[in-house]
């Protein structure tokens, strides 16, 4: 990064006083065909996932996946060291006694799957991510308080500076400024 | 989280579980202002200073134990489990509330839970913390505990999993890792909050790095609620395991008066009987030193009575029923076993436990206790007392006359036994002071979610 290169444009944000005004916005957006798009808020806001068409995350699945295999793992790893490698006889009872196994087999289950809700939830967010071009944009301090932020972003097909700049600003926004890459 | 209960309803004659007034920026401010602000309230160093000072009693304690062996506690045959197994016992128990109201309350969808969740959480970690120092010790050899865990190693050797002490081993282990993964998961949007609000360099960095980039994305938000709503599903069977294994290193053994199908159960309600008087007493100071009354209500301090009044009576039940089947199994050790811890040479712990754990709770049937702060706060500490009296009758009762006359003992606690276990509490009160001073105390994001604002009419401009 050279200082005479000019920066380019990441997209256009607008600011909202409330979560009211935003929506519109952003269904509106959606409506008009947007695509490439994301609203930052200060807590989660269920209506806005339909409004901009949130896909369906994967999350659940690797959960289930991570519990499966914790919970796979735990069993044979107790079947293969009492009954194959280190047999021990305890009070006669069966080598393989199984329903000894299930606590531990419960517990790597839950781990797997904790494990794997944090991780693939912090991995398909794409976090952790130290610096992004979206904190460029002016107030941007505020999305994590009382601010309803909307951007649509400038690799959106339908992008254009100044009628996207003209669509956003007829929503009633506080301002709406450009982002910097 | 979206839901409509704000409690703020005028007609409604219950208290708020949020006093109205309040807005995204004031909440947040409010909230965020005791982690950020600089100047440090005096009361802190000085609570801070004790604290600080009965956890130095417990490194010294520590020391002295590694250095020469667990002969220093009064543990010995007959009673070759005492405080250690006692403290461990109650902390894992304390720890318990945490998670009930982090994660079952959740899916209940108790909105009230949103104010208190995030203390509870970081309470569960630290009582799991301390919890976890007695067994970790009592091996003798604490630098070698990972052999309690499956690895390939050049002895040959592996754990024994029809053990419960291996079944423990996994229970506490992965509740501790839990409980921080979901503490964790929980303090990250509030972290972004504290990144962009803080003044000084240093903590913006610190708060920053923590936050690891959070930008409240709609997409990210999406994600972050199915993690969270999944994680919350997770713990709820894990928080009932964890206390069941507990209570299984007893029921297990053939021990009179530990040989009960009680057990799980009546360890399951105990622990939350304990961990909800524990998180009274650590509300109730907090919401008065802080100014957070707002936040945590009379409607906060009702419902958790009420949850202890209704897990004080399993609790009572329990007694009852180890009584019960005592007599009705007909087996001579049992029948001695209660009588005996009724009116043996522990009798009068058994009768302090029951005038703690039984007798005392009752009074919050009565509307005026439940409405008295000063009131709670005392039943609160009692139950505390009292679980830990019940730990103590359970354990030693049984041990010191079992089946052999002749080797029947009185246990009797050293100084280092007392100095571990008050070292402890120091070491959790103190934890808890660095937790109020740098993190935010209430989960402010679900706060935000609570107000009347937050309510979503979509509007055209």
């Amino acid at each position: 990064m050279t200082s005479s290169r000019k920066p380019t444009i990441y997209g256009l944000i607008a600011e909202f006083d409330n979560p009211n005004k935003l929506l519109h916005a952003a269904r509106s957006a959606h409506e008009e065909g947007y695509r490439r798009m994301d609203c930052y808020t200060p807590y989660p806001i269920e209506e806005l996932n339909e409004a901009i068409g949130v896909r369906h995350t994967k999350l659940p699945f690797l959960v289930l996946l991570g519990g499966v295999m914790g919970g796979v793992l735990g069993y044979f790893m107790q079947y293969w060291i009492n009954v194959v490698d280190y047999p021990l006889n305890i009070g006669g009872r069966p080598q393989h006694s199984w329903p000894a196994f299930i606590v531990p087999t419960f517990e790597m289950t839950i781990l797997g799957a904790a494990v794997a809700a944090v991780l693939g939830m912090l991995a398909l967010n794409g976090l952790p991510r130290p610096h992004h071009p979206i904190f460029n944009a002016p107030n941007f301090a505020l999305a994590s308080r009382d601010r309803f932020f909307l951007c649509i972003e400038a690799d959106d097909p339908k992008f254009d500076l100044e009628k996207t700049a003209r669509f956003l600003e007829s929503f009633g926004a506080r301002e709406v400024s450009d982002v910097e890459n | 989280m979206s839901s409509k209960d704000h409690g703020i309803h005028p007609e409604s004659t219950r208290p708020p579980v949020i006093e109205p007034g309040y807005t995204f920026g004031s909440v947040t401010d409010k909230i965020s202002a005791i982690a950020l602000k600089k100047r440090t309230p005096l009361g802190w160093f000085i609570g801070f200073g004790i604290t600080f000072m009965m956890t130095m009693m417990l490194m010294y304690t520590i020391g002295y134990l590694v250095t020469t062996g667990i002969g220093i506690w009064g543990n010995n045959q007959p009673v070759g489990w005492a405080f250690e197994i006692i403290n461990f016992v109650w902390w894992i128990g304390i720890g318990h509330a945490g998670t009930l109201i982090s994660a079952i309350l959740l899916l209940f969808r108790q909105q009230w839970r949103t104010s208190i969740n995030r203390f509870a959480e970081a309470m569960t970690l630290f009582a799991v913390t301390c919890a976890g120092l007695f067994p970790l010790l009592h091996t003798g050899r604490p630098w070698l505990a990972y052999w309690l865990f499956p690895y390939p190693n050049t002895m040959g050797m592996w754990p024994q999993f029809r053990s419960p002490i291996v079944w423990d081993v996994f229970a506490v282990s992965t509740y501790a890792t839990v409980s921080a993964l979901f503490w964790f998961v929980g303090l990250i949007p509030d972290l972004a909050t504290l990144r962009d609000r803080a003044k000084r360099h240093g903590a913006k960095v610190i708060y920053g790095m923590l936050a690891m980039g959070w930008r409240g994305s709609a997409q990210h938000w999406h994600r972050y609620e199915t993690a969270y709503l999944l994680l919350a599903g997770l713990a709820t069977p894990l928080v009932v395991s964890v206390h069941t294994v507990v209570s299984f290193d007893f029921a297990v053994a053939i021990i009179p008066g530990w040989h009960a199908t009680i057990f799980p159960p009546y360890f399951v309600a105990g622990a939350i009987y304990s961990g909800f008087a524990m998180v009274m007493t650590l509300a109730i100071p907090l919401r008065k030193f802080y100014g957070l009354e707002d936040f945590i209500t009379m409607r906060h301090l009702r419902n958790m009575s009420k949850i202890m009044l209704a897990t004080g009576l399993i609790v009572a039940y329990g007694y009852m029923i180890e009584a019960f089947m005592a007599w009705y199994s007909g087996n001579q050790y049992e029948s001695f076993m209660i009588k005996n811890r009724m009116t043996g040479p522990y009798g009068v712990f058994y009768w302090l436990l029951i005038a703690c754990n039984v007798i005392t709770p009752q009074f919050l049937w009565i509307k005026k206790v439940r409405h008295s702060v000063a009131a709670l706060f005392v039943i609160s500490i009692v139950v505390n007392i009292g679980m830990w009296l019940e730990r103590f009758v359970i354990i030693v009762t049984s041990l010191h006359r079992d089946f052999l006359p002749s080797s029947w003992e009185i246990y009797k606690p050293t100084v280092w036994d007392f100095s571990m276990f008050f070292g402890t509490i120091g070491l959790f009160v103190m934890l808890l002071f660095l937790f109020v001073r740098f993190l935010p105390v209430i989960s402010i994001f679900e706060m935000r979610t609570l107000l009347p604002e937050a309510e979503v009419k979509e509007e055209p401009a």
